[in-house]
């Protein structure tokens, strides 16, 4: 597969459409701007019990500009790059900023903190998947998790995804920063069926800059059906209160709950439960969580946030201890403090791990609850309340005892974070915030 | 007939705006239908879109930043038997389109380019709101003043208000379905949307409240019967409710839900698990129940795409369908579900009007529209007054469902305990679960008190977004878990 380029001939590259956007809102009377603007193709294919399901071919494009009048902003959006559309754009945004309040806080980032060289992180590695290639590895991944379990007799398919992209990030003050990024994936999702004709649904999947990464498709399909298999016979338990244990994959959200309640936006909004936490101890001592944005084709890698702002490696919580928030330019000028380059979000918020294994998680925990799935939205950031749908484990003597689901799992999650007593080794890297399983002392188990 | 008049200028101006430009007219639409209907392919569509959207929000008593979006593109489908092949562009050219056919197409292999007559015509189409154009139906300075007004009037109401959030959002789609039976139907479909989200303070703990609606009509909606601050009013006294509570039990009891937008029950618990891909893949936990009882006999669920000015509704659905009031469930038996034309020609049905999608760039499916249980006879002071101790839970954030195992939440934002027939003390946000194909049947009581929702809901489902509706009466459940922290 060729680098991605405009799509037809003579079109101008994204350095140039964002130049040009530039110009537009300059002679439009902006004192500055920023644009956005990328490109990105793909390919989707799902094989569901052994037959082609879904092709689909993408390709996306998008320009975002926002400009602003001292400290009045608009912004305006298009996926048409032809030059009137590109105008029109420019000019919605501008009459946008005529309306808008006077925000001093307004503005680009300060280019002090603007990241001067761009670190190639590794994360552009185009794959020449063809229609047939994908169908291919997608009924093997299938293949493999119905011939892990008999009791495994229905599918929702095996997706196999490549895409490639590039994103440009200009400003009118002289920024122009550019990232070629690519994504892949493999997923499987199938459905146990027990003797009473009770069903149960889970999935693996794998998610890859470089498709030489990907693990064995039959690896991901075996572990979708160990997981669905293993849920068979899940039933209701009674109203308690007990140790939980979070699987990684889902220990994963209690982490982004704390990147929502301590960004600049909740913040200075006074809607997170964490305002004025800084230098405060949220989590006992052993837990540690930095930023770590130049790893190596990492999932949430990126050498500049969204407006420009050099990232770099930074500490979130050491020793327990709240050691900044999460801000862009403007909650930071709000905040009177200094930017942390998280515009758009953290890139690559990793937690120290601790010693043990899930096995050895499960030991220390002895009787409670392993959650594996989590469903609804019952966090309240304003008050840190915490309510969920889960489904997981019964476990007693270390061991699993039986599948439990139709439950919830409530605290607070401040109790929760000061209620961390084990992290895992068993760090689950698919993602842009990266844990091990977390094992929280005492949560209320509703039940029958 | 109006219905007709409004239809075809729809259709007409659908075509200028979409084809016209592009130089698309009935002869080119043929050429790029034959590149698909090769021998093995049973159906294809085109879906032309363009979209324009806007957004201003207002925090800290200012509108500080507004956006618009346009969107344009076309989607090209082609299905061969359980195959789908397709591919994109945001370009509606002729060339963009050809190419999208040939890697829609390339699903059903051994087909040839083969000439094929299209003799189009338009499908019915309703006329249940009018093909306005939200974005030029106020000034903009009038949108700021609206957005003012909205945050002063919270504030007006209690000292304690500390922050006020405010959003207004409209957007007009024009879309163009042609499809390879011949149909072509066109809509043009206005929304808009006003949110408010309010900080509440005492004593140094803080809770949020927040309300808003909104449907397929212009601007001018927020600003009649005071709707825009009578959210506004909602919000804070949501806000202030909670700041009262105390912690939910935790344990399974009789549940009370609201009328109105409670109904998100009916969407989580009923509606997903009848989408017809569910149920033509046997995956979804109603697979193969129709006929049978799944909810209690004065328990009947419609999904009804054709009210008027309803967030959720639809002239005709993103494959050309005409919308339609299809039951559910009937005296508490299941009689149907909800169907696109892949899934209902599959399952040998009729489709219903249900298949949607959220733009040219993703495929349709079977999805909601407003969903809602019909009124049952009970005044609800009597159905409070029947439990002795239990939940009354009457404002909801979101909810999810596993299709599969059946299992699903809801959580409350707003819920008192009830003693003794008596609504008592706030308790905090609880998330509640039950199992869908078995939570119906445990209905006691149906309020005649039904409600629909005032134009919020969003569903999503495969990555995939689009409004919806929902609605129910006063309901009685004899339990429910309720995920509080209180044993």
């Amino acid at each position: 597969m060729d680098a991605i380029t405009a799509e037809s001939k003579g079109t101008p590259s994204l350095q140039d459409l964002a130049s040009q956007a530039l110009d537009l809102a300059k002679r439009q009377g902006a004192t500055a701007a920023e644009v956005n603007s990328g490109l990105g193709k793909g390919l989707s294919v799902t094989v569901r019990r052994g037959e082609v399901e879904t092709v689909e071919h993408h390709r996306d494009k998008s320009l975002s500009v926002t400009v602003f009048f001292g400290d009045r902003s608009g912004s305006a959006s298009t996926s048409d790059f032809r030059p009137e559309a590109l105008s029109e754009a420019v000019r919605a945004a501008c009459a946008i900023a005529r309306h808008t309040a006077l925000d001093p806080f307004n503005g680009l980032a300060d280019p002090a903190h603007l990241a001067r060289n761009i670190p190639d992180l590794d994360l552009y590695h185009p794959w020449a998947l063809t229609v047939d290639g994908a169908i291919e590895l997608a009924r093997r991944c299938e293949d493999a998790a119905f011939a892990a379990d008999r009791r495994i007799r229905n599918s929702e398919g095996a997706t196999v995804t490549a895409h490639e992209g590039e994103d440009v990030y200009a400003t009118s003050a002289g920024f122009m920063g550019t990232v070629r990024a690519s994504h892949h994936g493999v997923s499987c999702a199938v459905l146990g069926e027990d003797d009473e004709g009770h069903m149960q649904r889970d999935y693996d999947y794998a998610s890859v800059r470089d498709a030489r990464d990907l693990p064995d498709v039959e690896v991901i399909g075996r572990l979708a059906a160990e997981r669905a298999a293993r849920r068979l016979g899940a039933r209701q338990i009674k109203t308690c209160q007990v140790p939980v244990l979070y699987e990684a994959p889902v220990a994963r959200s209690l982490l982004s709950h704390l990147v929502s309640a301590v960004s600049g936006p909740s913040l200075y909004r006074r809607s997170s439960f964490l305002i004025d936490s800084v230098d405060t101890e949220l989590f006992p001592n052993m837990v540690h969580l930095y930023e770590e944005p130049h790893r190596k084709k990492g999932n949430g890698s990126a050498p500049f946030d969204g407006e420009g702002v050099e990232t770099k490696y930074r500490d979130l919580v050491t020793e327990g201890v709240l050691r900044r928030y999460c801000l862009d330019s403007y909650s930071a000028r709000k905040l009177k403090l200094v930017t942390t380059a998280n515009a758009g979000g953290v890139h690559n918020l990793m937690i120290r791990p601790g010693a043990d294994d899930l096995q050895g998680l499960l030991r220390q925990m002895g009787r409670g609850l392993f959650v594996t799935e989590l469903i609804g939205f019952g966090i309240n950031t304003v008050t840190g309340d915490y309510s969920r749908g889960a489904a997981g484990f019964w476990v007693e003597d270390g061991e699993l005892a039986y599948p439990v689901e139709e439950i919830t799992i409530a605290s607070n999650l401040r109790d929760m974070y000061r209620g961390i007593v084990g992290i895992g080794n068993d760090v689950d890297m698919r993602h842009n915030i990266c844990t091990g399983s977390l094992l929280i002392d005492r949560m209320t188990v509703a039940g029958s | 007939m109006a219905t007709d008049i409004l239809h075809s200028q729809n259709l007409e101006r659908a075509q200028d705006f979409l084809l016209k430009p592009a130089g698309i007219g009935a002869g080119e639409l043929e050429q790029v239908m034959s590149r698909m209907l090769g021998h093995q392919v049973d159906y294809a569509d085109l879906y032309f879109q363009y979209s324009r959207q806007e957004s201003w929000s207002l925090e800290e008593g200012q509108v500080k930043s507004g956006s618009r979006h346009i969107e344009q593109g076309v989607g090209v489908r082609a299905i061969a038997g359980e195959k789908t092949g397709f591919a994109y562009s945001d370009e509606i050219i002729m060339p963009a389109l050809l190419d999208a056919a040939s890697a829609a197409r390339a699903i059903a292999r051994s087909g040839q380019d083969k000439t094929h007559a299209l003799a189009t015509h338009s499908g019915g189409s309703l006329a249940l709101y009018e093909p306005c154009d939200p974005l030029s139906s106020l000034e903009d300075t009038a949108k700021v003043g609206l957005l003012e007004r909205v945050e002063q009037e919270a504030r007006r109401q209690d000292p304690r208000v500390k922050q006020v959030m405010a959003s207004l959002g409209g957007s007009q789609e024009t879309v163009l379905v042609m499809r390879s039976d011949g149909i072509m139907a066109a809509d043009v479909r206005p929304l808009v949307r006003l949110n408010v989200s309010v900080i509440v303070e005492q004593d140094g703990r803080r809770e949020h409240g927040s309300a808003g609606g909104g449907g397929r009509t212009d601007y001018g909606y927020f600003l009649t019967e005071e709707r825009a601050l009578s959210y506004a009013r909602e919000a804070v006294r949501q806000a202030l409710v909670n700041l009262e509570a105390t912690p939910a039990p935790a344990g399974t009891m009789q549940v009370v839900l609201g009328p109105g937008w409670p109904g998100i029950l009916l969407h989580e618990a009923i509606g997903h698990g009848l989408e017809g891909d569910f149920n033509r893949k046997g995956t979804s936990a109603f697979a193969g129940r129709l006929g049978e009882r799944i909810a209690a006999e004065g328990c009947t669920v419609v999904d009804d795409g054709t009210l008027p000015g309803r967030r959720g509704s639809l002239n005709v659905d993103d494959e050309g369908t005409p919308t339609q009031n299809t039951v559910l469930i009937e005296r508490g038996i299941l009689k149907g579900y909800l169907q696109d034309r892949m899934n209902a020609r599959l399952m040998g049905m009729a489709p219903t009007g249900n298949g949607r999608r959220e733009s040219y760039a993703h495929l349709p499916m079977p999805r909601m529209t407003n969903t809602y249980m019909l009124a049952g006879s009970m005044p609800p002071e009597e159905i409070i007054g029947s439990v002795k101790k239990g939940l009354y839970a009457v404002n909801f954030g979101g909810g999810q469902v596993d299709i599969t195992s059946g299992k699903f939440v809801f959580s409350a934002s707003e819920a008192y305990l009830i003693e003794n027939g008596r609504i008592g003390r706030p308790v905090r946000g609880a998330t509640i679960i039950g199992s869908g194909p078995e939570v119906l049947t445990r209905v006691t009581m149906v309020g005649n008190d039904l409600a629909l929702d005032s134009g919020v809901g969003t569903c999503g489902k495969d990555g995939q977004s689009v409004p919806v509706g929902v609605g129910q009466p006063t309901l009685r459940i004899d339990g429910m878990t309720v995920g509080g922290t209180e044993e």
